[in-house]
């Protein structure tokens, strides 16, 4: 037993003689210099995003080009960082060119989303019963002053046009989970 | 004027000299002032100073409903942002007694421990990163990177999730994402070799961690450690075998405690934990069932959305939900879970409203933070680091 003990002590200090825990490190690191990078070359390449993802936020339109948001304001309720503010008002229709209908649906005549505040949980868009507010892949919009970032309803409604492709295709695939 | 100045100088000399390390220090781990008196290179007093993230998550709390008070848990342990989450959900299951079904409690256990890893690998990474090995560094990231792909898939975001829900999570995950997780994990245990190969035996790493801030078990239980802080000291206590939450007790795993206690044995205890949450993960992909994934009281949990477009019930379930909350029962209760870093526990005081009245949260990083003196004292400056480092402190949560 107790050779055995010396036995192992001493190949213990052979081993730390030898440096053989630093040639196994070294070993290591070497191999990994020849293994495939995994750096990517960011604005140009970019890495897989699946169909969940929260990005910046768009309003939607109908096919018919008329607006989604009815006004109820549940995501300004569910906001937990209060990013959203809504002002609403009747929904008029037009007729003809001289007669208009006051229906009695709603618009927003303001819609703000201050995305310094948002926290991007995307309570807003699970909230919405009608998928006007949507959360867009879009990941990189940063700007050079902070007053742009909050966000108007022309603002969102143009990114709505803009990300609409590829909204619909998030929303589609996602509708079995919801 | 040149007399006072002589004389202050000369008052210096011979004294313990007064450092601050930190709020800014790279080793500190997020925001910490350490205000640290050395005799030479050896310290004398450490003295923590907290508070420079506090953000007062926990009064906020109280005036969110409870479903808007989950983002704030992801932001509280900044690295284990779904093992925050979970104990809030938990909490609230427990005081309404909601039964959460079977596949949801898998899919949520599947995160939590993936988040297990998640957190390990950043601390064996930024661990390392401190003592002095760099490439331990980079290839800890590239791993994690994957698990935040699997976040990503889940919940839509690679951080701050906000996956769970009260009574379940927010959506099911898809089949393709399980395969993806399968695979991750055979990968990850070849990968765990790989850390271990580079650092166990490696004589610099060893200089730097064996018979460091040496925490006998007695010591430990004393000073409230709880976690791999604990573990390494040799006492077998985990929250999931001790009092099992969730499927816990279904599931087949081991406990791996360390000998000596010092920072060597809390780097095994935890590369080993990382073995074992892979080994549960692997289980829960495999016993996962179909089925529901949230509670189906819409009191509790929003209607299914092609029910919401198509029912009046529901349409006014889901309004209810998204605009007034649920009521939680009145009462108070305190649930723990083992979360990466320790015992995370939440302390919900309801009133019987939508609103908590009182939400406190148990941070595990506070009761190891205490200890800093304790841990550092006749230790080196260097070894200061390696003290953080091996507590594995962030102070989203300890500061909230």
């Amino acid at each position: 037993m107790k050779k055995l003990e010396t036995f192992k002590q001493l190949l213990k200090s052979l081993k730390q003689l030898f440096l053989l825990d630093i040639a196994r490190g070294l070993k290591i690191t070497l191999k990994m210099m020849f293994k495939k990078k995994i750096t990517i070359q960011y604005p140009e390449e970019r890495t897989q995003f699946s169909n969940r993802f929260r990005g910046e936020h768009a309003l939607r339109y109908y096919d018919n080009g008329e607006e989604r948001c009815i006004g109820c304001k549940l995501c300004e309720a569910v906001c937990p960082a209060q990013a959203i503010f809504i002002e609403t008002e009747e929904r008029v229709e037009e007729i003809s060119h001289s007669q208009n209908l006051i229906s009695g649906a709603r618009r927003t005549k303001r819609y703000d989303i201050d995305m310094t505040k948002c926290i991007y949980c995307g309570l807003c868009e699970q909230a919405c019963p009608v998928e006007a507010i949507v959360q867009t892949p879009n990941m990189d919009f940063a700007v050079e002053d902070r007053k742009d970032l909050i966000y108007t309803k022309e603002k969102l409604l143009e990114n709505g046009k803009k990300w609409e492709p590829k909204i619909k295709v998030r929303l589609e695939t996602e509708e079995e989970y919801k | 004027m040149t007399d006072k100045n002589l004389q202050q100088k000369e008052v210096f000399v011979g004294e313990n000299m007064k450092v601050n390390f930190g709020p800014q220090h790279p080793a500190a781990h997020g925001v910490m002032r350490l205000i640290l008196e050395l005799d030479g290179e050896v310290v004398e007093r450490a003295d923590p100073h907290i508070g420079l993230l506090h953000r007062g998550s926990e009064k906020l709390i109280e005036d969110k409903t409870y479903l808007q008070a989950l983002p704030y848990f992801d932001r509280f342990d900044y690295v284990s942002m779904m093992a925050n989450e979970h104990v809030w959900c938990l909490s609230i299951e427990k005081l309404c007694q909601i039964k959460v079904p079977l596949r949801a409690q898998y899919i949520r256990v599947m995160y939590c421990e993936l988040t297990r890893v998640l957190s390990h690998l950043m601390w064996l990474g930024t661990h390392g990163l401190d003592i002095g090995a760099m490439s331990i560094f980079l290839y800890a990231f590239k791993s994690r990177e994957k698990i935040f792909d699997f976040y990503e898939a889940a919940s839509g975001a690679r951080m701050h999730a906000n996956y769970f829900r009260p009574g379940g999570v927010d959506k099911d995950i898809p089949d393709s994402l399980i395969k993806q997780i399968d695979e991750f994990i055979d990968e990850e245990l070849k990968n765990i070799d790989m850390y271990e190969d580079l650092l166990s035996e490696n004589r610099i790493w060893k200089q730097r961690t064996v018979d460091i801030a040496v925490v006998s078990a007695n010591e430990a239980v004393e000073r409230g450690f709880s976690g791999a802080m604990l573990r390494g000291s040799g006492v077998a206590w985990d929250l999931r075998k001790s009092q099992p939450y969730e499927v816990y007790d279904k599931l087949d795993f081991r406990i791996p405690v360390g000998k000596n206690g010092d920072c060597y044995d809390r780097y095994l205890v935890r590369m080993e934990e990382m073995r074992e949450s892979l080994k549960i993960v692997r289980q829960c992909i495999d016993k996962m069932p179909k089925g529901d994934i949230k509670v189906q009281n819409f009191k509790f949990s929003p209607p299914k959305r092609k029910d919401m477009k198509n029912d009046m019930e529901s349409l006014i379930h889901h309004f209810k939900y998204y605009t007034e909350g649920f009521h939680v029962s009145a009462g108070d209760v305190y649930t723990a879970v083992e979360s990466p870093k320790g015992e995370l526990g939440v302390y919900l005081v309801s009133d019987g409203s939508n609103k908590p009245y009182r939400c406190k949260v148990r941070a595990p990083g506070f009761t190891h933070l205490q200890s800093m003196e304790f841990m550092t004292k006749g230790h080196m400056l260097a070894d200061v680091v390696a003290v953080i480092g091996t507590m594995d402190v962030v102070f989203g949560e300890i500061d909230r």
